[in-house]
């Protein structure tokens, strides 16, 4: 047997495994870039249309959150509006399915029964990978396919599906060897989403200021690549280059450590509990105070760097109609600045409803593992139960988001020399946001509640929501659907007037939704499977 | 008598699965209550009602004198548990959740339980992620048998556990049963534990209860395998009454016998001579098989005889 025996077997087993999962990530990575080409097209018929709007684009505030525009042409345009959400998504997929199949199959210990059979040592990371890597094929393939299928140039669409496909597996890279370090699966996609989110700031810092930090990023790198301008293909060997050396890493890992184990270390923990140690809430802050903690160093990050860029944004002082008009779309109407802060804090609602999501199927998570069940056998009722963990999905988000616009303040207010005044005003802008993340803690207590199996719905419901308000607008797609989503009913602050009665109404339904669910949790058996 | 649980014709469905088919069980205040059954005969979802987890379909349930769910908060002050399959938070360390899981029953006794960490070689400081199934087992033995409580309701508590810890588990329930009032609940399929352990036994098969009593009711169940060395030949051993399947090899004798007649058997071979002895107590299979050829010799209903 050699350490590559039965790969072929456990990537068939993974395929499997994930048969829909990776279809619709692939599906859904494959259709953005051809949509947003063919509604361009219609968008911008002229040469004149084109000029026009690009022009606006080269505003520092557009160029930190989506890079700066290379080419004016629809594939320019195109590549710019869709090229990072689709650098960072294709990201996380790929990271979330190489660990998957590693550091979770190792964990729940399924890897020792699979590894028990003729399975050689490198064959389930080589199996995650090639996984990976066929769907990161799938989706250069189809984003190209697509791309020409709209007309636009055949090296610009080679270039766009090859720049995605090339960072979903410099990040399947570098999740096989985080995998390797940590002896959580949480761990491992946290320490490799954290490399994720990095490259993302790193990329807005750069492409705004020191253009050199950009050419530190591989999310910069990706555009650099500059489909529809003329392409630079020998950027294609840095992800090349760099991927090989995180998997050569994972793979000499593996090779020296035992099944089961991490190379960090494994630290015991106290021979007594604290004394603080003896409520569900107090059990519900070690779980998710790990989570928190990460999640609120990640916002705070962003929204200093954010804020910091919208100080640039004072020094474009020609602001045409077209640019206006654009940002009005993205955000509010009253300035620039403020048109920037409103669309940055619009999208940090939605990140910040990614970890109120996590954190409310948390609840379901502790149910489908069984550890649920000592607890219950315990005076604490499930009510006291679901509560502590909810506080966390709620009062953690008004968390983040209290971080996120204080931090923003500080970025921009210092530049700008007011600090007291702009954080009280951002602090405002980020908590605009929390009743509609709160409708979505409230859909998932609901699921939880009265379809527990389906639990894991929640995210689809946020991804909807977010795709719904982003690209809605864009697509032509009706006002009833968009305004479906919670995230359309957020008054766009800084710039626009407040009002107080979407507020409560979002307020009401997550209220409703998450009685429905407590209710359903109550009734029902615990736990189901 | 005074009874710490009572169920009465308790039925539960998953699906088109019938988990409990009309099930009876009674356990008296004080007594260590065997509760054995082969894998998936619907033990652990009786247990799982009894805590207020599973809402049963019809029947019924008291738990200490209260209804399982509607008194829940207040019933498991007085009981604890553990789990047929123990899973722990995995950056937990087993004493943080011996204690939480005390604590929130109200205070656990923190000398027994040191006495017990001690008893059971359990290394309290690792992180839950890094026990063995065996080591959960005690980290949930531990915190159960460290609470002062009414109820003990333990589920294949033993799984996973070697011979030596097995042997520690039962002494301490043995201590358990010393205590007054102190009910155990014992869930079990090996019938050697729960012989060794249990003033009544109740018997459940495909979600309803076959037998119950004392071990001793059910002696007319159980045959004991003995194989023996015998100094001259075994004549007339197959005449005795209760002797079954008598195979003669070489001198070496094996048969099955009735545990009833035992003692007249074991006087029969010691006239003869014995040179060497093994006998192999009942196991629950056989004893199983012994329950169904009785109740199809009798005719008293059709059974379904196992697959």
């Amino acid at each position: 047997m050699n350490s590559l025996t039965g790969t072929r077997a456990l990537a068939r087993l993974a395929l499997r495994l994930d048969r829909v999962r990776l279809t619709v990530w692939v599906l859904g990575l494959a259709v953005m870039p051809m949509g947003t080409a063919a509604n361009y097209l219609s968008l911008y018929p002229t040469e004149a249309d084109l000029r026009a709007v690009s022009a606006v684009l080269a505003n520092p505030s557009l160029v930190a959150l989506s890079g700066p525009l290379f080419g004016v042409s629809i594939g320019g345009l195109t590549a710019w509006k869709i090229g990072v959400t689709e650098f960072i998504l294709v990201g996380l997929m790929s990271l979330l399915t190489v660990v998957r199949h590693t550091r979770t199959e190792e964990e729940t210990g399924r890897l020792e029964l699979i590894g028990a059979t003729v399975v050689g040592r490198y064959a389930p990371l080589t199996a995650a990978l090639l996984v990976t890597a066929l769907a990161n094929l799938a989706i250069a393939v189809l984003i190209t396919l697509g791309l020409l299928a709209t007309g636009l140039p055949a090296g610009g669409s080679l270039a766009l599906g090859l720049a995605t496909g090339l960072v979903g597996m410099l990040f399947a890279a570098v999740a096989a060897a985080s995998a390797q370090l940590t002896q959580s699966a949480r761990a491992a996609s946290g320490l490799a989403g954290a490399v994720l989110g990095g490259t993302y700031l790193l990329r807005a810092v750069g492409d705004t200021g020191p253009t050199w930090l950009s050419w530190l990023s591989p999310t910069g790198w990706a555009l650099h690549l500059r489909p529809y301008a003329g392409e630079r293909w020998w950027v294609a060997g840095l992800f090349i280059g760099i991927a090989a050396v995180f998997a050569i890493v994972a793979y000499r890992l593996v090779a020296r450590r035992d099944v089961g184990a991490g190379l960090l270390p494994q630290r015991l923990g106290p021979a007594e509990a604290s004394p603080a140690l003896r409520s569900p809430l107090a059990l519900a802050w070690r779980l998710h105070r790990g989570l928190l903690l990460s999640w609120t160093i990640g916002l705070a990050l962003t929204g200093a760097v954010m804020g910091g860029a919208a100080a640039g944004i004072g020094d474009l002082q020609s602001p045409n109609q077209q640019l206006t008009d654009i940002l009005t779309r993205m955000g509010g109407s009253n300035g620039l600045t403020d048109a920037f802060l409103a669309a940055i804090f619009g999208i940090t609602g939605m990140v910040a409803a990614a970890y109120t999501v996590q954190a409310t199927l948390r609840l379901r998570q502790e149910e489908s593992s069984g550890r649920v069940e000592a607890l219950l056998a315990t005076p604490v009722g499930r009510l006291r139960w679901a509560a502590s963990h909810l506080v966390f999905a709620l009062l953690g988000t008004a968390l983040l988001l209290a971080v996120a616009g204080v931090a923003g303040g500080l970025g921009y207010g210092v530049q700008i020399h007011d600090v007291g005044g702009q954080i009280g005003r951002l602090l405002g802008a980020a908590l605009v946001q929390l009743p509609a993340t709160w409708v979505l803690a409230g859909f998932g207590t609901a699921l939880i509640g009265l379809a527990p199996r389906f639990s894991a719905l929640a995210w689809a419901a946020l991804i909807v929501s977010v795709l719904l308000v982003e690209l809605g607008a864009l697509f032509g797609l009706s006002e009833w659907i968009v305004d479906a989503t919670p995230f359309a009913h957020v008054p766009k602050l800084p710039g626009s007037a407040f009002t107080v009665t979407p507020m409560l109404w979002l307020t009401a339904i997550a209220l409703a939704l998450g009685a429905v669910g407590l209710a359903g949790l109550h009734r029902r058996d615990v736990p189901v499977a | 008598m005074t009874e710490a649980i009572h169920v009465d014709a308790l039925v539960k469905t998953f699906g088109p699965t019938r988990a409990l088919d009309g099930l009876d069980l009674s356990v008296r205040t004080g007594e260590v209550h065997g509760f054995l059954g082969p894998n998936g005969a619907g033990k652990s979802t009786t247990i799982r009602i009894l805590l207020g987890l599973l809402r049963a379909d019809s029947g019924s349930a008291r738990l200490l004198g209260g209804d399982p769910r509607r008194d829940a908060t207040e019933l498991h002050r007085r009981l604890a548990y553990v789990p047929g399959d123990v899973t722990l938070w995995p950056n937990l360390s087993g004493s943080e959740v011996i204690d939480l899981l005390g604590r929130l029953r109200g205070g656990l006794n923190t000398k027994r339980r040191d006495e017990l960490l001690e008893r059971f070689d359990l290394d309290p400081r690792k992180k839950g992620r890094a026990y063995s199934k065996g080591n959960r087992q005690k980290v949930a033995l531990v915190a159960a048998l460290a609470s002062d409580v009414d109820l003990l309701i333990l589920d294949e508590p033993t799984s996973g556990l070697d011979p030596l810890m097995e042997e520690v588990f039962r002494q301490v329930i043995r201590e358990e049963q010393q205590r007054d009032g102190r009910t155990v609940l014992l869930s079990s399929h090996i019938l050697a534990e729960v012989e060794a352990l249990c003033d009544r036994i109740t018997i459940i098969r495909d979600g309803r209860a076959v037998e119950t009593g004392t071990l001793a009711d059910m002696r007319h169940l159980t045959r004991t395998s003995i194989v023996v060395g015998l100094a001259g030949p075994a004549t007339g051993l197959d005449t005795l009454p209760g002797v079954h399947d008598v195979q003669i090899h070489n001198g070496t004798v094996r048969f099955d016998v009735d545990t009833a007649a035992l003692d007249a058997v074991l006087r029969q071979l010691t006239t003869v001579g014995i040179l060497s002895l093994t006998s192999q107590p009942p196991t629950l299979e056989e004893l199983f098989l012994r329950h169904y050829d009785r109740t199809q010799a009798d005719g008293e209903h059709q059974t379904r005889v196992a697959r």
